[in-house]
């Protein structure tokens, strides 16, 4: 357990540092100053973010959650390099959430989403290692009675080159915990072209344990005396449970108890999952399905549809006067595009487990945001903050769904609160997790036009009608009732910002919120921005008779850095060059999640239908990349997330509730669809840009334009299966 | 009661004979390296070796495998030694989440063993696993560098 560090003033720090360095001439002395904050081991932290053992091991600690992305390995890749200690001596550990609220988030953010991860807390965890550094070679120097300025450190060893004396990190740790940490203003980080471990592919810090089935995911979780749980909430939105017959499913094998949870679920408590699962599934439960219960795809179509031509909308980038640029054009298009419900479907279904008493709540919980489990764990248990703890474990896939929305930990606590004192651990059926998702928001989108003679855009009108997620999970973080978030991707600027200069222009969104809940999807609402951007910027070069990549590059003369990301993908795919036979090009780009991103994908078409992507080339300027061989595996990755979804998945809405239940009716890709990714990381330097999303955007626009290339079909609803056609 | 004999060792199981072998393994076993992903068979997430063949179990009853060989992902490496897949998943690192690879390396294993120098066209036929992450891309190199030894 992790406790609070007294603060020291920076002028005791002088008198101290003074006194030590008069009195030794021996050596190491003994530590003075207070007792430092303690790892569980006993071992001394020096910052909150490094704790160093005798033997030299250096545990850096990871606010954010690993879920796959690799953040964990780069978080402790921008602390090592300060820290400037042995990589192979490095180890991480989570804190939790109740120790950071009792220090003051000595930690900062937990939250991992939005790409967030390593761009926003890459400043503070670099200070953090910097920081320990200073204080461990001080620490060395005031035993040796030296100047620190005359001392170095370099891979976990110090040295007093003067007079060539060594001590390391383990030994001097004890020393250094004692000392008073410099302040941020102190620190002097390193140049970034003096960086050695930072954009190095260091292997990932967590793969073997994911070979040999010891890695411990949420569902995994074993505790003494342990009870499992199956659950079913109500299956449409703002219904409620009726009644039940607990009496039918009481006798049967290992069940305990058939509890209520909350006014909208029902969940089995059994020795095992399974007979929890068996004995729900042949439980009667009679349910009330609320004012939504009529609710189907064709009436929320209708809704959107209607919002295409609403009066009234939110503005997000304007320019010009849009009504006269369209009317006056020399020629004018309109392209309407439709894009569905998605579910996130993490391999891992979700779950948590909870252990409650009336003096403290304990959850176990794969999170992507340990901070929000542990809000979800106080609400739910009604026990104070300093009575209850979170511990994250890994999870099966996050993907935004782990991260704003904790409903599970909520259940898993009501569920424990009717067996006090006995951990359950509640999971859900693959079914359940598929019709209780927190669903890409619903959108629908009205493109309209005009060219001017020579053929360059003169107006463009962009009408997005549909679903906000803030309007739905943050509504007070809306800006007087206009949803942010909607229009990434298409601001004027900032980290989601508009790549093209149109004279006339105006970006709108009438929102429209049916009932199904939203929420932030991988990509979250560039996936479809992307696509209606950049399939009608392809449909507008074809109506202009110009090249796709010549007419965007005239639009683009004020926005350089999404310029060089397409022109990298242009170069690299050959475009311009004859592709292969049978084989046809599409371009896209975009900025996401403060970051450049471009795709060029080479498809052919058979029987005007099956689809083979050969190939993708991407290009991303994050700014920095910290390691670059996890940055070339979220860009393929996310290419199977988003292609996934451009091909195979939707959410359809029937009676209010989501049909689609599990793997065989919303299907995912397999490796035999996989394109030939190739990656161009350019950094550029000088902003830090999100990786695990931003790409994912670029795949399906780019896909669309090369199928449009290779058949002269526009699809603009998805996903594709519903035209017929397949990725083979 | 059924016996069962999982990575070498004889095991009784206290279970109904209807119960998926997934199951059994997890929570009677307690072999949880073996992943519940849909229970349909459809993600492969749950992919052991039954006699040397990758079965699915999380449709498998239990009563269908007694007397047979099963093999988890538990017992691919012996005294901590890795496989020649294990290995090459670690060279590439495949992984990002990796609750699926499990079943993923289960299912090369399997393949592995039917046709040591895979073609790009058997991996595809053979190699049906989800994975969300979408680790294809490393899968696919490794697959080739463990072919290669």
């Amino acid at each position: 357990m992790l406790i609070d560090t007294p603060k020291v003033s920076r002028r005791a720090f002088l008198i101290g540092s003074a006194a030590a360095g008069g009195g030794l001439v021996l050596g190491l002395r003994l530590p003075f100053g207070p007792e430092p904050a303690r790892a569980a081991d006993g071992a001394p932290e020096i910052t909150a973010w490094v704790v160093i053992r005798p033997d030299d091991t250096v545990v850096i600690r990871i606010a954010r959650s690993e879920m796959g992305q690799g953040t964990l390995t780069g978080l402790a890749q921008l602390v090592a390099e300060e820290l400037e200690c042995d990589w192979g001596k490095v180890t991480t550990e989570y804190p939790t959430p109740g120790q950071n609220v009792a220090r003051k988030r000595v930690w900062g953010d937990f939250s991992t989403g939005g790409s967030r991860g390593i761009r926003e807390s890459q400043l503070y965890v670099r200070q953090g290692g910097a920081a320990a550094r200073m204080m461990l070679v001080q620490a060395a120097a005031n035993g040796w009675g030296v100047p620190a300025a005359e001392c170095s450190a370099a891979s976990s060893v110090i040295t007093h080159a003067p007079s060539g004396r060594k001590t390391t990190y383990g030994k001097v740790a004890e020393a250094a915990a004692r000392l008073p940490q410099p302040q941020a203003k102190e620190i002097r980080l390193k140049d970034p072209k003096d960086w050695k471990l930072i954009g190095k592919p260091v292997k990932r810090l967590d793969t073997l344990d994911k070979l040999t089935g010891k890695q411990v995911y949420g569902a995994d979780l074993k505790l003494p005396g342990m009870l499992n749980a199956a659950i079913k909430d109500s299956p449409v939105t703002g219904g409620r449970v009726k009644s039940f017959d607990a009496a039918k499913v009481a006798g049967m094998k290992g069940v305990r108890k058939v509890v209520q949870v909350g006014e909208t679920g029902v969940a089995v408590i059994a020795d095992t999952w399974w007979q929890a699962k068996v004995a729900l599934d042949a439980l009667p439960i009679v349910w009330d399905d609320g004012p939504h219960a009529k609710v189907s795809s064709a009436g929320i179509a209708a809704v959107l549809k209607e919002g295409l031509d609403a009066p009234e909308a939110f503005v997000a980038n304007q320019a010009g006067d849009v009504k006269a640029g369209l009317a006056g054009g020399a020629k004018k298009l309109v392209a309407e595009y439709a894009y569905p419900y998605q579910n996130h479907a993490t391999m891992e279904p979700m779950n948590a487990t909870a252990r409650y008493t009336p003096e403290r709540c304990e959850v176990w919980v794969p999170t992507q945001n340990g901070e929000a489990a542990f809000a979800a764990t106080l609400a739910a248990s009604g026990l104070p903050a300093d009575k209850c703890e979170v511990y994250k474990i890994h999870l099966g896939g996050g993907f935004g769904r782990r991260g704003g929305f904790h409903d599970y930990v909520t259940q898993a606590v009501l569920i424990a609160r009717q067996m006090p004192g006995v951990p359950v651990k509640l999971l859900w059926s693959r079914e359940e997790d598929m019709i209780h998702g927190r669903y890409h928001p619903i959108t629908q989108c009205r493109m309209s036009a005009a060219l001017d003679a020579s053929g360059n855009l003169s107006a463009l009108h962009m009408r997005i009608s549909g679903q906000s997620i803030l309007a739905s999970v943050r509504p007070e973080a809306l800006q007087k009732g206009r949803d942010p978030v909607v229009f990434q991707g298409l601001n004027p600027g900032g980290e989601f910002g508009f790549g093209y200069t149109v004279p006339n222009l105006l970006i709108d969104h009438a929102m429209r919120n049916p009932h199904i809940l939203p929420g932030f999807w991988r990509g979250v609402n560039v996936n479809q921005n992307a696509i209606y951007v950049e399939c009608f910027m392809d449909e507008l070069a074809q109506a202009a008779g110009v090249d796709p990549l010549e007419f965007r590059r005239r639009l683009m003369t004020k926005h350089p850095k999404h310029l060089a990301v397409l022109n990298a993908v242009a170069e690299r795919a050959g475009w311009g060059k004859p592709a292969p036979r049978g084989v046809h090009r599409g371009l896209a780009q975009m900025m996401a999640f403060g970051s450049y991103v471009a795709a060029c994908a080479e498809v052919s078409v058979a029987d005007g239908n099956k689809v083979k992507v050969h190939r993708i080339v991407c290009a991303t300027d994050p700014g920095y990349v910290v390691n670059p061989a996890q940055v070339e595996r979220q860009i393929a990755g996310s290419f199977v997330y988003g292609l996934s979804a451009l091909f195979d998945q939707e959410c359809t809405v029937k009676d209010g509730r989501i049909e689609q239940d599990n793997f065989h009716s919303y299907n995912s890709m397999r490796i035999a669809q996989m394109p030939k990714v190739e990656s161009i990381l350019m950094p550029s330097g000088g902003f830090w840009g999100g990786v695990g999303e931003p790409t994912i955007c670029v795949a399906a626009p780019a896909v669309l334009n090369a199928f449009a290339a290779a058949t002269g079909k526009r699809i603009r609803s998805f996903p594709l299966k519903n035209h017929g056609i397949q990725l083979v | 009661m059924a016996r069962l004999t999982v990575n070498g060792s004889a095991r009784n199981v206290d279970v109904d004979p209807a119960t998926p072998l997934l199951w059994a393994l997890r929570e009677q076993i307690g072999l949880t390296g073996t992943k519940y992903g849909c229970g349909v068979a459809q993600c492969g997430a749950c992919t052991v070796h039954v006699d040397g063949a990758p079965v699915r179990s999380c449709v498998m009853p239990v009563s269908a495998v007694e007397g047979k060989r099963i093999t988890t992902i538990e017992g691919l490496a012996v005294n901590g030694v890795l496989t020649r897949v294990q290995k090459a998943w670690l060279d590439h690192e495949v992984p990002q989440c990796g609750y699926c690879q499990s079943g993923m390396i289960m299912a090369v294993t399997a393949l592995l063993k039917d046709k040591p120098r895979p073609t790009d066209a058997d991996i595809d036929a053979a190699i049906t696993n989800i994975c969300r992450c979408g680790t294809f891309q490393q899968v696919r190199e490794a697959i080739h560098a463990a072919a290669k030894g």
